[in-house]
């Protein structure tokens, strides 16, 4: 039975940990950086089920056990891809400032219509 | 019988434009199509009757098990009869009934003739689901034919509550329907009744059969729709709400009881549910002064008579039940046509207001003492002869019988009452009232009436001919309750029957002579009133939903995205406590791989803790940037070189790219959540990353096969790769390269849409060879100089040139588009770095493009490393530095490189054995060395172009964008600030 370093997961648990958390901000620029820290994660995590340090997947290097190169090209376009998606959600936090002064998620209008009709009227 | 239907529908359509043309006279024109369906079912009587039905069977969906069936027996035929029958002569009615300026005239015949045939496909069916079809379509043609005028609120009201209440039993319905075609193995009706399923789904099913029945039928506690749906047009009160469609619940109970009639559910749901609503409605009838409600209660009381006697379940009463249900279309049809009659003629329905029309309305008087003894169950009318036959059959009917005997009578008692009532109230000269004046009715007005009346008298005598058509039906009821199978007869002898029918009389004789205290008896009596019920029922679930998705549906996205994460540590923790996961043998903890990793990792770690702190934005950038540099080195260490080249290179580009946005933000992040709250999203980012983290440390442990990259090596040596990622991505698995490379596509394209509104911006075009720059900077200071004391001047001269020509073709200026600058924003150390530079930086990356396949490096690399290059440009010298790097439009770079990498993928899968696939050859080059050069080249050459068009339109979008919209609002930001010192 083998396990990934200890201390990379340590690493991974602290960067999935904080993005989840920045996920839940109000803020949408907080939010871009909430995905592309899990975005680092998953990538690290994507690595971490290779055994242990071993040479890259290089043919005609040194010779000696090669690293997985599989979970690399998973990591690889999803780097790429999650640069694709992180300009693209930077880009319309920008549009939301443009529009309301402020990056911030506001709730959805019509659901907070529904919700204001559900509570009693106020009396005064 | 498909023919028919289809007449019908057609017709229907038709109909607005024969109105439009002849007027009212275009219902008699329509008559013919239910009448020609009427005909169509006389001719074929016979042979039915003998026991060979009508079938037809279309396979329409076999995998379904859906079938277009139509089957005509003994039951099929009577209601053929009645539905056809009937709707001719409301049709013919209607043509006189109606005046030609009646608004919505056409549609109503539309609607009217579609119900006709909808009503005949109903009766026709003999496929579950298509039955249902036809049962929902009355529903919806019975709804606009109620909110026919649709400009009174009572119409649309009474229209909707018949919807929803019909509607809701008919969901019901279709479930059972469904559980029930589950449990027989078919929907064909002819299939369930010749091997009827049994056990518990079956019974919950009729049980939900049974709703949908007792709604559309009107019984309690459905009834309330019947009495409200009053306010459609007399014929449609007479055809859809007595003669047909209210029919149909009872229809039903009566196609499946010659299966099921013997089942408890059955028995007992039809017998209580129809006594109740005989008795109770028919008490209401009493206290009535319209006579069209009189009417309307009278016939919720015989529905729930008829479900009695069909829903018994013997022989005998279903031959009661079926002649009933013929005579009691026969009596209520005319009865309501007369209503409307006198409605038409005077002006009212009011039977405190009608006096003396016996006399003023002769005809219409007979025709209604006929009808109203065929009710009440006088001789010689058919009415009589039901009646009897029901007495005779509820004598033996189990051990319920006389309970439900008893109900009868006195349901009985009471429509001999309410007979008397409309008699009398219709037609009797009253002393305290003047004769009601009168506008005669014509012939064909009348017509209809008197023809349905005449059948009712003529129904009696003729009962023995009548009798094998009812007992064809009946005698698929194979209970019989220990009786001999009866028959109809006028005359029965004297007997019990007999006895109760003069009971009956003698009852209703009394209640009527008491009439104005068995009203005032039954108002002090009323426990509940069925409308408010229902009101109250629909405004409770009106804010039970409203509550449900005030509750549930916040609108805040934090609360969404947190529910999600407590949903999937839940979820995930149950497994977790009850596999007893820590019981289990825990794999070996090693700490690291090589102390040099702690390096990295203790800044990554640091990194990411401290974004969550701080509330400065450009400080959040810079560390956000560190974990992605930090994640690149573990990367590096852990033996992908490639990963780390790239995620290095992307961290570069979004650093700046993040900072040029920033540029506009405001410094600090907006006012922190509340501590609570903060609390809250911190443990729920916690516990998530801490279980994700787990899930990745044993994932290792647990793992059981072999890894499927084991064959990889020896796949690139045979492409004739070295770097086997590169190999993989644009080799082995290149079409997912392909739909990555189109996500980028469509980022780019999201990027700039949503920063030009319109299009792109594009740089001023002048003769070919020039390049036209604009003087942003001189004008602008110039202006607002002389504006001092006068706000309103133009801060921009205008007849000064904005727009300096460049040569680009000799240049002394390191960098010509730098000129546009303002003086105090360009550097001349970064202005002369960056034009050295970047012939580098372009050549580092072509060669990171060629190296792709036999070393660390690629397309994508490349393209990032040119796009850096441009960025370095772009930061020295401004947006149209940028513009006069590269003149090609990001746009048109990236559908070039999407067109090269779709274009070797199609010419691979055209000249070579595989998609993708191509040949290779090595070119030696001094200096540089072996090149190996494959097909697969070209493909990253498109993906290199694609990615440096990408950056090229990120620059365009979120940096020269930007910079034009700073300079916009700046002139008018400088005014302000000299303004209000």
């Amino acid at each position: 039975m083998s396990t990934p370093s200890f201390i990379l997961v340590v690493t991974v648990a602290v960067l999935y940990s904080g993005g989840f958390y920045l996920l839940l901000q109000r803020s949408l620029m907080r939010v871009v950086f909430g995905i592309l820290m899990l975005g680092h994660a998953a990538n690290m995590s994507l690595l971490l089920t290779d055994e242990a340090i071993t040479l890259p997947p290089l043919l005609g290097g040194a010779s000696g056990e090669m690293s997985d190169p599989l979970p690399h090209a998973m990591a690889l376009t999803a780097i790429v891809i999650t640069f694709g998606v992180t300009t693209f959600l930077l880009a319309l936090a920008y549009r939301v400032w443009l529009g309301d002064e402020n990056d911030e998620v506001p709730d959805d209008v019509e659901d907070r219509r529904i919700r204001r009709l559900t509570e009693p009227e106020d009396s005064s | 019988m498909l023919a028919l239907l289809t007449a019908h529908f057609a017709a229907a359509l038709l109909a607005p434009l024969l109105v439009r043309r002849w007027g009212r006279t275009a219902f008699l024109m329509l008559a013919a199509v239910p009448g020609a369906a009427a005909v169509w079912a006389l001719l074929h009587a016979p042979g039915v009757v003998a026991g060979h039905p009508v079938t037809t069977r279309i396979p329409w969906a076999p995998e379904f098990s859906l079938t277009l069936a139509f089957r005509m027996d003994a039951l099929g035929l009577v209601m053929t009869l009645i539905a056809a029958g009937i709707g001719t002569l409301v049709l013919v009615y209607c043509a006189r009934y109606f005046s030609d300026d009646e608004p919505g005239l056409g549609r109503f015949a539309g609607v009217l003739t579609a119900f006709a045939g909808a009503m005949l496909g109903l009766v026709l069916a003999d496929d579950l689901i298509q039955l249902f079809v036809y049962w929902e379509l009355t529903t919806v043609f019975s709804y606009l034919l109620i909110g026919h005028r649709a400009e009174l609120r009572e119409s649309r009201r009474a229209a909707m509550t018949a919807l929803v209440v019909t509607t809701l039993g008919g969901l019901a319905m279709l479930v059972g329907v469904i559980m029930l075609g589950e449990a027989a193995g078919s929907y064909l009706v002819s299939d369930i009744l010749a091997d009827p399923p049994r056990g518990t789904v079956v019974t919950v099913a009729l049980a939900l059969v049974l709703v949908g029945a007792l709604s559309k039928s009107a019984l309690l506690p459905f009834s309330l729709w019947l009495p409200a749906a009053m306010q459609a047009p007399t014929p449609v009160s007479g055809y859809l709400h007595a003669a047909a469609m209210v029919k149909a619940g009872v229809y039903l109970v009566a196609r499946l009881t010659p299966a099921f009639g013997d089942l408890p559910v059955w028995q007992v749901t039809a017998l209580a549910f129809g006594a109740v609503t005989m008795v109770l409605a028919g008490w209401r009838a009493l206290r009535e002064y319209d006579l069209k409600l009189l009417l309307a209660y009278g016939t919720v009381s015989q529905l729930g008579f008829l479900t009695v006697l069909l829903g018994a379940g013997t022989r005998d009463a279903a031959l009661a039940g079926l002649a009933m249900l013929c005579a009691h279309a026969l009596f209520k049809a005319p009865l309501f046509l007369v209503v409307g009659i006198i409605d038409h003629s005077t002006g009212t329905r009011d039977l405190r207001e009608l006096s003396g029309l016996r006399r003023a309305m002769p005809v219409t008087f007979w025709t209604a003492v006929v009808a109203l003894a065929s009710m009440a169950g006088l001789p010689p009318t058919a009415g009589f002869v039901a009646k009897e036959a029901a007495f005779e059959a509820l004598t033996h009917t189990g051990p319920a019988g006389p309970v439900v005997l008893a109900a009868v009578v006195l349901g009985s008692v009471c429509t001999v009452g309410y007979s008397l009532r409309f008699l009398w109230g219709a037609f009797a000269g009253k002393p305290d009232v003047a004769p009601t004046p009168v506008h005669a009715p014509g012939p064909l007005f009348v017509a209809p009436a008197v023809v349905l009346a005449a059948l009712s008298l003529a129904g009696g005598p003729l009962a023995g001919a009548v009798d094998p058509v009812v007992a064809g039906y009946a005698d698929t009821v194979r209970w019989t309750g220990g009786a001999e199978a009866q028959h109809l007869a006028l005359w029965h002898g004297v007997g019990l029957p007999l006895a109760l029918s003069a009971l009956c009389v003698a009852g209703g004789l009394v209640l009527f002579g008491l009439r104005e205290r068995v009203a005032w008896l039954g108002h002090r009596l009323e426990l509940v009133d069925a409308d408010r019920v229902y009101r109250r029922t629909l405004a409770a679930v009106d804010s039970f939903a409203l509550q449900v998705t005030g509750f549930t549906q916040r609108g805040s996205l934090p609360i969404y995205l947190g529910t999600t994460l407590v949903t999937v540590v839940v979820l995930s923790g149950i497994p977790i406590i009850q596999g007893r996961l820590w019981t289990m043998e825990a794999p070996p903890v090693r700490l690291w791989d090589s102390p040099v990793q702690l390096v990295p990792a203790i800044i990554t770690v640091v990194a990411a803790l401290g974004v969550l702190r701080v509330r400065r934005r450009l400080f959040a950038v810079v560390l956000v940037g560190l974990t992605g540099y930090g994640t690149a080195t573990l990367f590096a260490l852990q033996g992908a070189p490639d990963l780390a080249l790239t995620q290095f290179l992307v961290e570069t580009v979004s650093l700046v790219v993040f900072v040029l946005v920033l540029r506009r933000l405001p410094p600090r992040f907006s006012t922190p959540a509340l501590r609570g709250r903060r609390l809250g999203n911190l443990l729920i980012g916690a516990a998530t990353g801490l279980l994700v983290a787990a899930m990745a440390y044993f994932a290792l442990a647990g793992r059981r096969a072999e890894s499927i990259s084991t064959g990889f090596p020896d796949a690139a040596r045979e492409a004739g790769g070295t770097n086997i990622i590169s190999v993989i991505l644009v080799d082995l698995r290149a079409w997912d390269t392909m739909g990555e490379i189109s996500v980028l596509a469509v980022a780019a394209a999201g990027v700039a849409s949503l920063m030009f509104l319109r299009r792109r911006t594009q740089p001023v075009r002048g003769r070919p060879g020039e390049r036209a720059v604009p003087l942003a900077a001189a004008p602008v200071a110039d202006g607002t100089a002389g504006s001092a004391g006068a706000p309103w001047q133009p801060t921009v001269l205008t007849t000064a040139p904005r727009q300096l020509r460049v040569e680009p073709r000799w240049n002394p200026l390191w960098l010509p588009g730098a000129q546009a600058l303002a003086r105090e924003r360009r550097s001349i150390v970064f202005e002369v770095i960056a034009r050295a530079l970047f012939p580098v930086v372009m050549l580092l990356s072509v060669y990171l493009l060629f190296v792709g396949h036999t070393d660390v490096g690629g397309g994508f690399a490349g393209g990032i490393v040119a796009g850096l290059g441009l960025m370095v440009r772009y930061l020295a010298g401004g947006r149209y530095e940028l513009y006069a790097a590269v003149r090609a439009q990001p746009g048109a770079l990236i559908g070039m490189g999407l067109v090269i990498a779709t274009g070797t993928a199609l010419a691979g899968a055209v000249f070579g054995t595989e998609i993708l696939a191509g040949g290779a050859f090595d070119l030696h080059i001094p200096l540089v060395g072996d090149l190996h050069l494959t097909s697969a080249l070209v493909f990253d050459f498109g993906v290199y172009l694609l990615v440096i068009g990408l950056v090229l339109d990120i620059l365009r979008s979120l940096g020269a964008r930007v910079d034009e919209q700073l300079e916009k609002e700046s002139p008018t930001e400088r005014q302000a600030e000299e303004v209000t010192p």
